[in-house]
């Protein structure tokens, strides 16, 4: 089973040379310091930047200078400022090449939930509903089940959408699975010690097994 | 050179009234109108529709107008930084329309750019898009739905930046750009605040943001506090 850095670890296997990739807040945050050396990735923050640096050493936090998080950050040679409304013509256009943000919920045909709980206060969307339903790839990170130990991977969302059929991949603590275009969440890898019969009995949605399923290499 | 300088923040204000809507620019408190939210507190204006990323936190940004209950409806994405927020809002006192980020700039944008409608496909499919007219569009090669969104119209516009000269124009500080470009070119009445006000001839024409154009009033702001929402630091390596 794995971590919460452990989940962005695996993650990280999937951003590839020149990409340009928006990170979420919580798990997908984490992937920014697995990012394989020796390719280059520039980190878009819709806030308004390209080019996202560390955090600042103390001392040099500058109150201009935060990521959508709201975090104080850095910027790195050949890193850009711009208009938040650009920012999101640069995610409409897919100009933006990976989007990687946790949910509440995955549905077995792509649909997320992940930014409201009937009966709880309301923060918001933020920039989700618009990532979600333009980026062209999109990998959610989350715990395979909630809390109350039942599955966050099912046949139809019951919180309310963020979007709809638009996720591609999910890395959870137990596995990594596809989502098929005609549906059902097809079990590719699992993590080290996990079985297949974990798996099957933490997905409520329609999974789909076949043939061997490997081990995660991290 | 038209000038749009005024002399001080209680001229800026002076005709804000109850009622009006106000775009107010800056995402979390990065880039807040500090200045304009102070006068607007000090001068007890009421009844406002505030369209902004945020809602400020407690103690600081547009949390110091909910404090004073002058905020009647709030137009945001992301709200979850405000305790006083979240007991108006459970209390029935206060009105929210919850926006995509990405719609929320857009909208604002569209109004400068003299367009009264966008299409977009955020929200497609959820309780955004309940009552909203939809059109399937060809774009790039694939079809997909979008949704009509229109653009904002606002009474004015609270803008910070950094460096202004008395034209009007605009330059901003890093991410404290965020909503204050397209909520300048969106108002209907611009008033923006800026660190350091200067004559024209000393920004250099090719490094301007926002043409002074879309400013109606400018003058330049007093006592920056600019606070940090989430202090993160790294340990240097010894």
């Amino acid at each position: 089973m794995l971590d919460k850095n452990g989940i962005a670890k695996r993650i990280a296997k999937e951003v590839k040379d020149g990409y340009y990739v928006n990170l979420g807040i919580g798990i997908p945050t984490l992937v920014a310091n697995f990012i394989p050396k020796g390719i280059n990735v520039v980190l878009q923050s819709e806030n308004g930047l390209l080019g996202m640096g560390p955090f600042p050493f103390e001392g040099e936090e500058d109150p201009d200078l935060i990521n959508a998080g709201k975090q104080t950050i850095t910027t790195l040679p050949g890193s850009v400022f711009f208009d938040s409304a650009l920012s999101f013509g640069m995610i409409r256009a897919r100009k933006v090449n990976l989007t990687i943000l946790g949910a509440m919920e995955v549905a077995e045909n792509g649909d997320i939930a992940n930014w409201k709980i009937p009966g709880k206060m309301v923060k918001g969307m933020g920039g989700a509903m618009d990532l979600v339903a333009s980026a062209e790839n999109i990998i959610v990170a989350m715990q395979h089940v909630n809390k109350a130990g039942e599955s966050k991977l099912l046949p139809k969302c019951t919180l309310p959408l963020t979007g709809i059929k638009c996720v591609k991949k999910i890395v959870t603590e137990l596995a990594v699975l596809d989502i098929l275009p005609q549906g059902g969440f097809k079990l590719l890898e699992r993590a080290p010690g996990v079985s297949i019969d974990q798996i099957k009995n933490a997905t409520a949605g329609k999974l789909i097994i076949e043939g061997n399923i490997p081990e995660m290499e991290l | 050179m038209i000038n749009k300088s005024v002399k001080n923040v209680d001229e800026a204000i002076a005709d804000i009234k109850d009622g009006m809507t106000l775009m107010v620019g800056g995402f979390g408190l990065c880039g807040i109108p500090e200045n304009l939210i102070a006068a607007l507190v000090k001068k007890g204006i009421k009844n406002l529709t505030c369209i902004s990323n945020n809602a400020g936190v407690d103690d600081f940004g547009l949390g110091l107008l909910l404090q004073h209950k002058q905020i009647k409806k709030m137009i945001a994405s992301y709200v979850g930084e405000n305790a006083e927020f979240e007991r108006q809002l459970l209390n029935g006192e206060l009105e929210v329309e919850l926006v995509p980020q990405g719609t929320l700039a857009t909208r604002c944008l569209a109004s400068g750019y003299g367009m009264p409608a966008i299409f977009t496909p955020a929200g497609v499919g959820t309780e955004v898009a309940e009552g909203k007219e939809t059109r399937k569009f060809t774009f790039h090669g694939v079809e997909k739905e979008y949704l009509l969104e229109h653009a904002f119209e606002a009474d004015f516009a609270l803008v910070k930046a950094w460096k202004g000269d008395t034209a009007g124009n605009l330059v901003y500080n890093q991410t404290a750009l965020n909503f204050n470009h397209a909520m300048a070119i969106g108002g209907k009445i611009t008033i923006a605040e800026v660190e350091e006000l200067v004559e024209p001839g000393e920004l250099d024409p090719n490094f301007i943001h926002t043409p002074g154009i879309f400013v109606s009033r400018i003058f330049q702001g007093e006592k920056y506090e600019k606070r940090i929402e989430q202090r993160t630091v790294r340990k240097r390596d010894i």
